[in-house]
């Protein structure tokens, strides 16, 4: 490709897109900012019980609902007396390619098939390319899978190669690039070239996808011990397992329930940083994209984004990558699962959650992932340490640093959580939507829509719009 | 020399570092952004040489041979020692819960 096909290519980015997932994204426009999520939602994808069909066909979904007891009860031993919720684990690795993601290639591949598309096409380095190869070989579609995988020294991060191997093994073709993210506009050139659907993170169908995650969450407890779940906690990333999951819970009329957003903290490393790159041990589940995806959504492939997590968050906390490994450990050797670890990024966070609540309240994990070559916490810390990582025991928060050190805890009462104030991703909301519509005045329409994009009354949107303006102007 | 019909790796530059994205950290943006695609052969051809190859989607890319049969090179890792100790520890605090 040269430069000048690659500024063609930019050109008629709308165009293909357009083309590839099938959606005229304008249909839903209202004013600048606004557009109505609810009407997109509906019209676009398909109704909950279209998707359970969709998902039973390809035998996704229904997965198993665990109760972590031998943790619970470790949790208990250093909480105060009444303290320390039941623990769940929605045992989400038992779908057909290892996680949650088939929940939401389901939908996209079914979609495809049914409009004549010959194969799919997914930018992913996550679980998400092995699912869409995954549901791609199950409805007979072609597939291709577009990595972000080596750094300039061809040094492949040991998940991401692992996941290449997993689409290759579902007959998925996996291109696989170096650091950056022109991968977009590589993804674009083969939506062109091949004519195939593009399986987007992030349209309707593949949020709809979700919603079957938290309305199973919601039946399966209310089922088996009379109540919805007090607490739900979900590995945010881009916002979509946040959103659909949420979404889902509320359907099954879990109203009260809290979505709590957990995130890897790796503040402080870049992500289009060629250096920072393989100096990770989590390629997805963290603030790199926690963070700036909350903050402004529409950054993605499509014209408006169906994950919008500020609807939906009750509370962000973070976790550290030596927290989230001591935890894959402890769910291996004193639960008997071998997961993650990235999927197990909520789990971490459900120690410090639990102990906050009442011995007869109930926190449900939203997912586990398969693992394996790679993705196994003693792949990962042998690949930190040959980039120079220092691995140690001690303090998992306080010595933390994203890039330089992983400090994993020796017991329980080590793992804790960091508070991450969703106040601040609001005012971020407001500082990314001057940015992006390059303006500072914004219509009555645009400030309600404003509101129900963050979960906010009309009178916060507009204080935090005169708090960012002030801040821009000290 | 591989031949035509075996599985190979291809490698290709996508964008030379003049003409990769702007705002890209420094160190992103002086290398190429590069690529390894996998596939069957389409004629005979040697290491190195630009070689067309048809992909598991069935398309047709050209590139240079890098890799005939080409391994997957992840694994388990070693043992690692800061890992080793927690399943013990936490074991032995579960079994006191049992003594009370």
């Amino acid at each position: 490709m040269n430069f000048k096909m690659y500024e063609e290519i930019l050109k008629r980015k709308n165009q293909i897109i357009q083309k590839a997932v099938g959606i005229d994204y304008s249909e839903f426009e209202i004013e600048g900012i606004a557009f109505d999520y609810e009407r997109m939602m509906k019209e676009a994808a398909y109704t909950l019980n279209e998707i359970k069909e969709i998902q039973f066909e390809t035998q996704v979904g229904n997965t198993p609902l665990v109760e972590l007891k031998n943790l619970t009860a470790l949790v208990r031993k250093s909480s105060k007396h009444g303290k320390g919720a039941r623990i769940f684990l929605k045992d989400e690795a038992t779908n057909p390619s290892g996680s949650f993601k088939d929940r939401r290639a389901s939908v996209s591949v079914y979609h495809a098939k049914m409009n004549g598309y010959k194969g799919v096409i997914a930018a992913t380095s996550g679980n998400y390319g092995a699912a869409v190869a995954s549901q791609a070989a199950k409805r007979g579609l072609r597939s291709i899978i577009v990595q972000e995988t080596f750094d300039s020294d061809h040094v492949g991060q040991p998940e991401i190669l692992e996941k290449g191997r997993a689409c290759e093994a579902y007959g998925a073709e996996v291109v696989q690039l170096t650091v950056g993210p022109e991968l977009f506009y590589y993804t674009l050139k083969l939506l062109e070239e091949t004519g195939y659907f593009n399986a987007s993170l992030y349209t309707p169908f593949g949020i709809a996808g979700i919603e079957t995650l938290g309305y199973e969450i919601a039946e399966q407890t209310k089922a088996r011990y009379g109540k919805f779940p007090d607490a739900v906690l979900v590995t945010h990333a881009g916002g979509g397992n946040v959103t659909g999951t949420a979404r889902g819970l509320k359907l099954a009329g879990a109203l009260k329930t809290k979505v709590i957003g957990v995130s890897v903290d790796l503040r402080g490393l870049h992500m289009a940083s060629d250096h920072d790159f393989n100096r990770k041990s989590f390629t997805t589940g963290h603030t790199g994209f926690g963070i700036p995806f909350a903050a402004y959504p529409d950054r993605v492939d499509v014209p408006r984004n169906a994950a919008r997590p500020l609807r939906y968050l009750d509370r962000y906390v973070l976790v550290t990558q030596g927290e989230v490994f001591f935890m894959t450990e402890a769910l291996s050797q004193i639960e008997g699962m071998m997961r993650g670890p990235a999927g197990n990024t909520s789990l971490t966070a459900a120690i410090s959650i639990a102990r906050e609540m009442n011995e007869d309240q109930i926190i449900v994990v939203q997912e586990t992932e398969y693992t394996g070559a790679g993705k196994l916490p003693s792949a990962q810390l042998t690949f930190a340490k040959k980039m120079g990582v220092t691995v140690k025991n001690g303090d998992p928060i306080k010595e933390d640093l994203p890039g330089k050190v992983i400090s994993i805890p020796e017991a329980v009462d080590q793992v804790g959580i960091i508070e991450y104030p969703i106040e601040n991703i609001k005012k971020s909301y407001i500082k990314e939507a001057i940015k992006a519509y390059s303006k500072k005045a914004f219509s009555d329409v645009e400030i309600k829509f404003m509101g129900e994009d963050t979960n906010s009354k009309t009178d916060e949107v507009e204080r935090r719009l005169e708090e960012v303006l002030k801040d821009g102007k000290a | 020399m591989a031949k035509k019909g075996e599985w190979v790796k291809i490698h290709l530059i996508v964008l030379e570092p003049s003409q990769r994205a702007s705002n890209l950290p420094e160190e992103t943006k002086k290398v190429p952004l590069e690529a390894w695609i996998n596939g069957f052969l389409e004629e005979n051809g040697e290491i190195g040489e630009k070689v067309r190859i048809r992909t598991l989607s069935d398309r047709t890319v050209e590139g240079t041979l890098v890799e005939i049969n080409p391994r997957y090179t992840h694994d388990f890792g070693d043992p690692v020692p800061e890992l080793l100790k927690i399943g013990p520890l936490l074991k032995k605090e579960l079994s006191k819960r049992d003594e009370l």
